[in-house]
């Protein structure tokens, strides 16, 4: 027997004595991205989130001109901005800000868009007509021109903007939901789960959305990093979180104008969300194929 | 005929279609015995997957009744309607799609007992799954694996373990071997005719291959486009078709005796009419060889031409 037949063999005992979540994190594991994705994510939002409990706020907010445009040393690791401010301390509060943000918001965006796309997707008829119209009137407006309306009605506070986010996200989710729903609601399996008497809520939850998450996982982490980019882009533009709060877009906006001389002052923010996107998306991937049995690695 | 356990009749469903209603089954009269198998047979699209699937209640019918033990199971609402799931039960065509794939073989064949069964510790349901994958003939260690590992053959066991879960009387089997190899069609079959000893179950079998029908039935109908044209015993249909559209059924069976191979055969032309909005009559008059004047007037109903063997057609009013 070969060593390789040895090792499926050995690999095929193990899993068998492995509950569900078991398994799927057993698959997730062999996605080499995937893991190194979550642990650089888990480790940005664990240094970020504790990040008051070790540093005082004020640090953040404190001008000290003296000490502007430092380039990092060892008092500031990061460097100064413009105003003096320790770049670090402004990076790690902003975090919480930017991925928190960017957390909530899609939860809730899927939230609704699964729970809309579900109802939706399962009943058709004039259910699905009059939700889809809505959606529709959603979708057809500008996502960016939406939010920014909304902010301004609702006045401008990091609550109106999160409702105004997850208002314009949560259409395109629920599509999504609700096509993979259609696809999987009449296959012979969801009938066979019928003629055991399984309730509707039984039958989504168990037999159709287990089998038509992958593509609405897919898209709630690509959805995550689009919001990350979008609340930055929204601060930058002055309609999001507004300065002092130190939100990753707000501190890239506030120091566009010294780029040319200081770069890393803007290195540094740009790069914090360009990994923490990368690193979500590596794990979007990773959670699609570990939900799948049928994923051969 | 021994006790009757499931009468459907005059069973009806259309479908509304934009260019008019399909007759998918028309006025379909039937009775099930206790321990005994009904054949279905006819070619695609005639309506008898609909059938199976009206008598389960997975479409609603247009009209008609399905009695089970003489109660009317059509107008049953909400938990009533589930109960009968009790007693009927259905496997389906494609095995490779009827099993979720993401659930393991036991979670599969647990669900059923899960969502209506009696409520039962893990261990005990453990050994009952355990138990149920020994009756249909699949070892323990497929407990875990998933549908995708396992063959069409294993995958039609656990679709049979699954129906089997609630201890049904009735199973409606909707072209259960239709999609397996030949020598493994074998297995399902004899299995299938097992447990009907065992557990005195009764089968509605659907198919269009009549050497399972004729390995597994004791009654057969025939149809053609939703309405019932023959109904008899399995020998006496084999032995004495009346209906000129079973006729051409057994004559196009391939012949294993040598000496008959070059006998000419009765082969049907023309393409099955539209089953949208038909014309009255007989709907088999287009095809039909010895179709007069009479055969397009008015419904033709099914006549006594022996016994157990009735026959709609108007050689024999």
């Amino acid at each position: 027997m070969s060593k390789k037949k040895v090792k499926e063999m050995e690999e095929m005992a193990a899993q068998a004595n492995m509950s569900q979540m078991g398994l799927i994190w057993h698959r997730f594991k062999k996605n080499k991205l995937a893991v190194i994705g979550l642990i650089a994510l888990c480790v940005l939002i664990l240094v970020c989130f504790t990040s008051p409990i070790y540093l005082n706020y004020e640090k953040v907010i404190t001008q000290d001109l003296l000490n502007a445009y430092k380039s990092p040393s060892r008092d500031h690791i990061l460097g100064t901005d413009m105003y003096g401010r320790d770049l670090l301390a402004r990076m790690l509060y902003g975090g919480i800000y930017s991925l928190g943000s960017g957390l909530i918001v899609v939860a809730a965006a899927l939230v609704l868009g699964v729970l809309f796309g579900s109802i939706a997707g399962y009943f058709g008829g004039k259910i699905d007509t009059i939700i889809m119209r809505f959606i529709d009137i959603f979708m057809a407006i500008p996502a960016l021109l939406m939010t920014m309306t909304l902010v301004v009605v609702f006045g401008q506070s990091i609550y109106s903007l999160w409702l105004a986010m997850i208002i314009t996200q949560f259409p395109g989710l629920a599509r999504v939901v609700r096509a993979s729903i259609m696809t999987i609601r009449d296959s012979e399996y969801v009938d066979a789960a019928r003629i055991y008497g399984a309730p509707v809520g039984k039958i989504l939850i168990k037999h159709i959305l287990p089998n038509g998450i992958g593509p609405v996982v897919v898209s709630a982490t690509m959805m995550l990093g689009s919001v990350i980019l979008t609340i930055a882009g929204l601060g930058f533009l002055g309609i999001g979180i507004a300065s002092p709060t130190p939100e990753w877009g707000t501190i890239l906006s506030e120091v566009k104008d010294y780029i040319r001389y200081y770069p890393y002052l803007g290195i540094i923010p740009g790069v914090a969300i360009g990994i923490s996107v990368l690193c979500i998306n590596f794990v979007g991937d990773g959670i699609r194929d570990a939900l799948d049995p049928r994923t051969k690695k | 005929m021994s006790k009757t356990l499931i009468e459907v009749k005059n069973l009806t469903k259309y479908f509304d279609t934009p260019k008019g209603k399909l007759h998918a089954v028309e006025k379909v009269n039937l009775k099930i015995g206790e321990g005994e198998t009904l054949g279905v047979v006819g070619e695609s699209g005639c309506g008898k997957t609909t059938l199976g699937r009206t008598m389960t209640r997975l479409v609603e019918p247009t009209g008609g009744e399905v009695l089970l033990d003489g109660k009317n199971i059509l107008n049953l609402q909400g938990k009533a309607k589930n109960e009968i799931y009790h007693s009927i039960q259905m496997v389906f065509q494609d095995p490779y799609s009827s099993l979720n794939p993401r659930l393991s073989v036991g979670n599969i064949i647990e669900d059923p007992i899960k969502t209506m069964g009696p409520k039962m510790p893990k261990g005990e349901l453990h050994d009952k799954v355990l138990e149920l994958m020994d009756v249909v003939g699949l070892q323990p260690r497929y407990y875990n694996t998933y549908p995708h590992e396992l063959d069409g053959g294993r995958r039609q066991r656990v679709g049979l373990a699954r129906a089997l879960a609630l201890e049904p009387r009735f199973i409606v089997c909707d072209e259960p071997v239709s999609a397996l190899d030949v020598s493994i069609q074998a297995q399902i079959l004899n299995l299938l005719m097992d447990l009907q000893r065992e557990k005195n179950l009764s089968y509605m079998f659907i198919t269009h291959n009549l050497f399972v029908v004729k390995h597994i039935s004791d009654y057969i109908v025939v149809m053609y486009m939703g309405q019932v044209v023959e109904y008899a015993a399995k020998k006496e249909l084999f032995t004495n078709p009346a209906h000129p559209y079973t006729k051409a059924l057994l004559d196009v069976i391939p012949q294993p005796d040598l000496s008959r191979r070059n006998r000419k055969k009765k082969i049907l032309y023309g393409e099955v009419s539209s089953p949208v909005n038909p014309k009255p009559g007989c709907r088999f008059a287009p095809r039909c060889p010895y179709a007069t004047s009479k055969c397009t007037g008015g419904e033709i109903p099914l006549t006594e031409v022996g016994p157990n063997h009735v026959c709609a057609c108007t050689l024999y009013e």
